[in-house]
């Protein structure tokens, strides 16, 4: 079945909704997505979104792109995070004129809270930038800009898995998609496409994550031809609950909670005399496991504490509800009387595809645009996370990038045309489908997905070496060898959902590849990049973005990209 | 330890009818019942459905029936059941099977969508944000806290009898319009709602109020909305 549309939108979390809203209604839009819109994984934000809007505490957006550059331990690209930082207290206000329930003060305007990293002065104190609606900032979100679409009769395509794009003497010119309700293939002509479809999360063992978090969008556009941007750089968020991962967000640290070792101490103290507990996550997830290394784990085990006890019941009745149910659900921990069993777990992917600050998706180190191709949110790298993303810049990205990639694509879409695609696209789709569920495979798709899951848990996580890095590389290797054999036992066209985890298996497998390649070659530790072997940060030869281009027939091909500084020259990152 | 899982399947190019399909699993007391469905369709039987994401309880994709009762697979944990490890699941009530677990949830969303599910505010937009008091905004706040799993819908008995009924999460979303102080559409809201597809739908049988995985008091919302239509009428 073939349609025509000025835009596809692949992804209906945050960036792909703002991007949507600002396409306008004017614009034939079509919004794609794996889950139905308000299961995206954008939901599952807590904390907040970062603006200067100084509602609370003086504040203002130089002080927050400071803390934003030093966050990156000096990667990220100062013009982007600039635009990002000045435009945030507008996308916040628009979010409230859209509905957005936000907390609020006395005065009733937009309450904030203190966060990791977030500092006046450029690093003198901590300050309140965090913009939230109680600990579930992204799911009203969320809800507020899906039902904004709703509102403007926006055309959604739900349960729909993208296949691939199509490209056409290098533009690109829309999408195939499979259809999981009725096994049929789409294809989708469109001028442009924006590829808003989040983070990676699965590809290791303990994560945040939601299971829809597989990396297509990123997989998909680096077999297209576009870099991969930064993938080395993953974030594991200090406190997941203890084997679960579930997220407990940084807003139970920014509201006054506090971490202890098992002698009770607040080692925190230690690392960051400064800021303590609200030390960026990269820190505060290193300095966890090296209290574990050092045998103060609780019970000799891998865990800290995360002590909510003293914050007294409003707090924890108005701004940490979701939070102390998660505790009590999953953990069985009554938070208001006992403290929480936390660990580092795998939350966000500061990497992607390389993208500008008008959303393009870039070819190569002159930033070369990719053209009708756009990727804005956690699938993208602009790069404002540099190396570590503080808390509460995910949401802004997604939207402030969301929004500017819409204003870019309507530029494009007025002055270019929709192309002559190939008429046998669907065909070929068809029978790559087919070719995937009539052969016997001998492999079975659990076992390699748990053993890749394994692998980049134990190898490519917080702390990194050679040696382990080369046995991961040689790991995932082999499983992508293997992956060859797969079989799909459901031969239905209705809801295939064994299909679907086969795909998404390829593409984490792909990206796998690319964050331990990245690693490999970045022999230096900065921001959420932690060699043993090399543990100072070397801006002699780092300071640079690795980018890794898919090669048929070949090993990926990895070059870099210069850092862009406006402003901040890197320093030694204390807290 | 072992369990038994008994679980409803359908798979309309192949069954005529449901059918029941049992499988046994090693678990954990603190597994959830996601984690045993993962653990049947990854070990056992790929072919086995149902939607999933978040797997905490924020994405509203799993509501299902765990022996006999709606509740969220990811929020319900094998300790939670004192039936000696053997389950029942079964797919949401009220909605057509698609496959196994997963139901069409378009007539849902239908609903949904005729509430007018988003801010009306026809005062011009200021510069910086609109002012709301903490007190104002506290109304509204039981209501922010749907997931849109349809488990109150699914579960209401009205909504089962009544097809045009709007069901109990329709009507939350409209409470939370209404009642957001910064919507100046609440007359023809409140309107919209004065009749038995609406509002006086409801029966205070509670049912919503019982399965909301979020704990939202779903029947005092509506009782609200009502009272509202009634103050509405008086003072015209």
């Amino acid at each position: 079945m073939e349609h025509q549309y000025d835009v596809v939108v692949v992804g209906a979390g945050l960036s792909g909704l703002r991007a949507a809203i600002e396409l306008g209604e004017g614009t034939r839009v079509a919004v794609l997505s794996k889950v139905f819109a308000t299961r995206s994984h954008s939901g599952a934000a807590q904390g907040g979104i970062g603006a200067a809007l100084g509602n609370e505490e003086e504040d203002n957006w130089e002080w927050h792109m400071f803390d934003t550059v030093k966050g990156s331990d000096y990667l990220g690209d100062q013009d982007a995070i600039a635009i990002m930082c000045q435009d945030a207290p507008k996308i916040v206000y628009e979010l409230e004129h859209m509905g957005v329930p936000f907390n609020r003060t006395p005065e009733g305007k937009i309450a904030q809270r203190a966060f990791g990293g977030h500092t006046s002065n450029f690093g003198k104190a901590a300050v309140k930038r965090a913009c939230y609606a109680a600990d579930r900032t992204g799911r009203v979100i969320l809800d507020t800009l899906w039902e904004k679409c709703l509102q403007r009769h926006v055309q959604f395509f739900d349960e729909f898995q993208m296949l691939s794009l199509i490209v056409k003497d290098g533009r690109c010119c829309g999408l195939t998609a499979y259809e999981l309700a009725t096994g049929k293939i789409h294809v989708f002509n469109s001028k442009a496409v924006l590829l808003a479809t989040g983070g990676a999360g699965k590809v290791f063992k303990t994560t945040s994550n939601a299971m829809a978090s597989t990396g297509d969008g990123m997989a998909i556009a680096y077999r297209a031809g576009a870099p991969l941007e930064d993938m080395e750089f993953i974030q594991f968020h200090p406190t997941g609950i203890y084997k679960l991962g579930i997220l407990i967000s940084e807003a139970a640290r920014g509201e006054g909670g506090i971490l202890l070792n098992s002698e009770g101490e607040r080692f925190m103290e230690r690392y960051a005399p400064t800021i303590k507990d609200l030390a960026p996550r990269d820190m505060v997830s290193r300095c966890i496991l090296k209290e574990v290394r050092a045998g103060r784990g609780i019970g000799g085990k891998d865990y800290v504490h995360l002590d909510l006890t003293h914050l007294g019941a409003e707090v924890i009745g108005q701004k940490l509800v979701e939070i102390i149910e998660f505790a009590k659900t999953y953990g069985g921990v009554d938070a208001r009387k006992e403290p929480i069993p936390v660990q580092p777990t795998c939350h966000y992917m500061m990497g992607g595809i390389a993208a500008d600050a008008d959303g393009h998706v870039v070819l190569d180190d002159k930033n070369t645009p990719f053209p009708g191709l756009y990727a804005a949110g956690e699938c993208a790298c602009v790069s404002v996370h540099g190396a570590n993303r503080l808390g509460c810049n995910s949401l802004l990205d997604t939207l402030v990038f969301g929004r500017r990639s819409g204003i870019e694509i309507r530029k494009f879409i007025h002055a270019h045309g929709l192309c002559t695609i190939p008429d046998d696209l669907e065909d070929l789709e068809a029978a790559k489908i087919r070719y995937l569920m009539e052969k016997d495979g001998t492999e079975k798709l659990g076992p390699i997905l748990q053993e890749m899951q394994t692998v980049m848990m134990n190898n490519v996580s917080v702390f990194r070496h050679k040696e382990t890095l080369d046995e991961a590389l040689q790991a995932i290797r082999a499983l992508k060898e293997r992956f060859h054999d797969i079989g799909v036992h459901d031969k239905g066209s209705c809801f295939n959902r064994e299909l679907l985890d086969v795909m998404e298996l390829r593409h984490m497998l792909d990206l796998a590849e690319v964050m331990t390649l990245g690693a490999l070659h970045r022999e230096e530790s900065r921001g959420a990049h932690s060699r043993e072997d090399f543990p100072e940060r070397d801006d002699q030869r780092f300071l640079a973005h690795t980018m890794v281009r898919y090669e048929e027939q070949a090993e990926p091909l990895l070059f870099t990209k210069p850092v862009n500084i406006t402003r901040f020259e890197p320093k030694e990152r204390k807290y | 330890m072992k369990a038994t899982f008994v679980i409803f399947r359908f798979d309309p190019a192949v069954d005529k009818q449901p059918r029941y399909q049992e499988y046994a699993i090693d678990v954990e007391s603190t597994d959830k019942i996601l984690d045993c469905l993962n653990r049947i369709r990854w070990e056992l039987d790929p072919t086995l459905v149902y939607r999933a994401s978040c797997s905490h309880g924020i994405c509203g994709s799993d509501a299902m029936v765990i022996n006999g009762h709606v509740g969220l697979a990811c929020q319900k944990l094998v300790r939670d059941y004192k039936t000696a490890n053997n389950f029942v699941i079964e797919p949401l009530p009220l909605f057509n099977v698609i496959k196994d677990l997963v139901v069409d949830m378009d007539p849902f969303f239908e609903k949904h969508r005729y509430v007018r599910p988003y801010l009306i505010n026809d005062e011009g937009v200021p510069e910086k944000e609109r002012i709301q008091s903490a007190e104002e905004q506290k109304v509204i706040e039981p209501a922010l806290r749907c997931i849109l799993c349809a488990s109150c819908t699914s579960s209401c008995p009205i909504s089962r009898a009544n097809p045009n009924y709007l069901g109990p999460a329709a009507l939350l979303r409209a409470f939370r319009y209404i009642n957001d102080s910064r919507d100046t559409a609440t007359g023809g809201r409140l309107a919209q709602l004065d009749n038995n597809e609406g509002a006086w739908g409801c029966k205070t049988m509670w049912w919503c109020t019982d399965v909301c995985p979020k704990g939202i008091p779903v029947t005092k919302c509506i009782g609200q909305i009502k009272r509202a239509i009634k103050q509405q009428e008086k003072n015209e």
